[in-house]
């Protein structure tokens, strides 16, 4: 951020903030001046030099595989992929209406959503400086629309706050930095910045507190139209005879505290979920379509590895049909580029090293769970204008967020009922799909009254059911001590994937530590 | 005594949730962090159960969870206690969502049920130790 030119340094000006906004406002303003890490993608890759037909064998067909066979053959090698499911993708996953979803332990989701309608059970968003998954999906034709992670006039919730009555999240933004501002003012105005500020600085600080918090020519936070401006109206501006606007009144300044409702403000402002964010139309998993569009006839699907072996010639891999048909298959290559997780890879027979095999079996996967529900009609949108973003609540849902597609829409609709972690997520894990349904409608219903009679299905997505991945990212033990390891070509195999990567869990991790896998593959390949 | 108060108000408002099942699943989702059954069987069914399934059959994937019915492995409590506090493999580590007592609660209600037939008590002390 430039406009910060006052002759205090960036150090000086960070311990202010960090000072008299906390940890998070340090962390937002330490993005802003340069510090945060955006995506290290830098192109397509250029995998020059003849491999002299070298094959490699890809286990998975997640965004990692795919990437790396897409990659891989453009360079000349032999490529086959092995994959576990029927499709490619792997947590590239969108459940549309028709879909079947079998889940560890044999509960079934039949999905019912209408026409055109999707969850997306996995990564749902794209940031704007995931640059490797950016080109990619514009390589692959792979259509992005805008995500809409903040929306002022969703809602904030808590059931102790409010008499559980949800505020609109405008007023609660508007209010807590109202009040802030006027409470900062107050200190300059005492001189007890003296020490930190000169006073010139206390001057621009002062002006600057006036127009970021809306204060008044007193520097107080009031009611006001200026006010209403920001927080909203009593009754807005109209046209005509009663056109006239009536300003709102701001919530007490220990109200808002109170309310912890401020808890959430900045969940929107860090870098992975500043606007612009986008998402694929019509589902997430049209990344995985893209993708199995240029290269799935490389792809062996429903081929469940049981026993990776190599040795100084070659890498074998022994698979079996995952629905349980009898019979054992071997691949072989030159090479080995393994993104099936670490979860799984710690159950399959291997002779990765001790130090590998240590990192695998110390890697655990998160649990997490994700509702799709189904409603009759846009209510949100229809009753409550609500267009996209997200509502966030202390309910065991934690957020709701609403389609940032199709507005105006009639007919039936899917919202993001619930995404939860931890204590949460194992709780809803151990629960029927149409007991965790059923809850994340009860739950939902006490922001929108208006579930209770417009809900028509849904799906819940526990990700330690997930029979292909047990979880939905890896977990390092050590990652400081173990990266390393893990990221360091094992005999003739390397490892990718989302946990070989410092983005855990997002798609970009994954590509990223594909490309840096079949880069350093390459070098051994072309060098030998 | 102030955020007390709150956390009190925070149960209380959970508590007065008014449709949730008054059954074993009323007790669920209490707090954001932390399982907060105290019996053996509840924190089964509320954790374990997700992936070692309801009978303890475990479930098979493209990996797998192991069954805990019939299983020999929890013939000496330590076993099961270390693997629930650490982790192991894809069993992610539990030791931060469950207490010592819940710990010793459950791993005494997996080894005298599904099957399983061991029957000496597991005390907290135990899980203190292990971890």
């Amino acid at each position: 951020m430039s406009g910060f030119e006052t002759g205090m340094s960036r150090r000086q000006l960070l311990a202010m903030i960090g000072t008299a906004a906390g940890s998070v406002a340090m962390y937002n303003a330490m993005t802003s001046l340069g510090f945060a890490q955006e995506s290290t993608y830098s192109g397509p890759i250029k995998l020059e030099g003849d491999p002299k037909g070298a094959s490699v064998l890809i286990l998975g067909a997640g965004l990692a595989g795919m990437t790396a066979a897409l990659e891989l053959r453009d360079a000349g090698y032999k490529v086959q992929v092995l994959e576990y499911r029927e499709k490619a993708g792997g947590r590239c996953w969108t459940l549309r209406g028709g879909d079947k979803y079998v889940e560890l332990g044999g509960a079934v989701q039949d999905v019912k959503f209408a026409e055109g309608n999707y969850i997306n059970p996995g990564p749902w968003r794209i940031p704007h400086h995931h640059y490797g998954v950016l080109d990619y999906c514009q390589r692959l034709g792979v259509k992005l629309e805008p995500f809409m992670q903040v929306n002022h006039n969703a809602y904030l919730h808590r059931t102790d706050a409010f008499d559980g009555k949800p505020q609109r999240f405008r007023e609660i933004a508007t209010d807590y930095r109202g009040h802030v501002s006027e409470l900062l003012a107050k200190v300059v105005n005492q001189n007890a910045l003296d020490e930190t500020v000169t006073a010139d600085d206390a001057k621009l600080l002062l002006e600057s507190l006036k127009t970021y918090g809306v204060l008044d020519e007193n520097y107080a936070y009031v009611k006001s139209d200026d006010t209403s401006e920001f927080r909203g109206w009593d009754k807005p501006p109209g046209g005509g005879v009663d056109g006239a606007p009536v300003p709102s009144e701001p919530i007490a300044l220990s109200d808002v505290l109170q309310s912890r409702l401020w808890a959430n403000l900045v969940t929107g402002d860090s870098i992975d979920h500043q606007g612009t964010i986008f998402q694929p139309v019509g589902g997430m998993d049209m990344i995985a379509v893209g993708f199995e569009k240029v290269i799935g006839d490389l792809i062996t699907y429903n081929a469940k590895v049981t026993k990776i072996d190599q040795n100084d010639t070659g890498v074998t891999v022994t698979y079996v049909d995952s629905n349980g048909a009898a019979g054992e298959q071997t691949a072989t290559a030159d090479y080995c580029i393994c993104t099936i997780p670490f979860s799984i890879l710690g159950q399959i027979e291997h002779n990765f090293s001790g130090e590998m095999t240590s990192v695998i079996d110390s890697m655990s996967y998160a649990g997490s769970v994700k509702f799709g529900l189904e409603f009759k009609r846009r209510f949100w949108e229809q009753d409550e204008r609500i267009y996209g973003g997200i509502t966030y609540t202390n309910l065991p849902i934690s957020q709701i967020s609403y389609p940032s597609n199709d507005y105006f829409s009639d007919g039936p609709a899917v919202l993001l009922g619930g995404y939860g972690w931890g204590a949460t997520a194992y709780q809803f894990n151990a629960l029927p799909p149409e007991e965790r349904v059923a809850k994340a409608v009860e739950y939902g219903a006490q922001i929108h009254p208006q579930y209770t009679e417009e809900f028509s299905n849904g799906v819940a997505v526990t990700w330690h059911r997930v029979p292909w991945v047990l979880g939905c990212y890896g977990i390092w033990a050590d990652k400081e001590a173990q990266y390393a390891t893990a990221a360091a070509m094992d005999g003739r195999t390397l490892m990718a994937g989302e946990h070989i990567s410092y983005l855990p869990a997002w798609q970009e991790g994954a590509i990223l530590s594909a490309l840096d896998a079949i880069t350093r593959l390459h070098k051994v390949v072309v060098g030998a | 005594m102030k955020s007390l108060m709150i956390v009190a108000a925070a149960a209380l408002a959970m508590m007065a949730t008014p449709t949730l099942a008054q059954s074993d699943a009323a007790m669920m989702f209490a707090s954001p962090s932390k399982l907060t059954q105290t019996d053996g069987k509840d924190i089964y069914n509320a954790i374990c159960a997700g992936c070692h399934m309801a009978e303890g059959q475990g479930a098979v994937g493209a990996g797998m969870y192991p069954a805990l019915a019939g299983n020999e492995t929890l013939e000496a409590a330590g076993y099961p206690i270390y693997v629930i506090i650490h982790g192991q493999k894809a069993m992610p580590a539990l030791g931060n969502v469950l207490s010592d007592e819940q710990i010793a609660a459950v791993v005494g209600y997996i080894r005298t049920n599904f099957g399983n037939n061991y029957p000496e008590e597991v005390t907290v002390q135990e899980v203190t130790d292990s971890r």
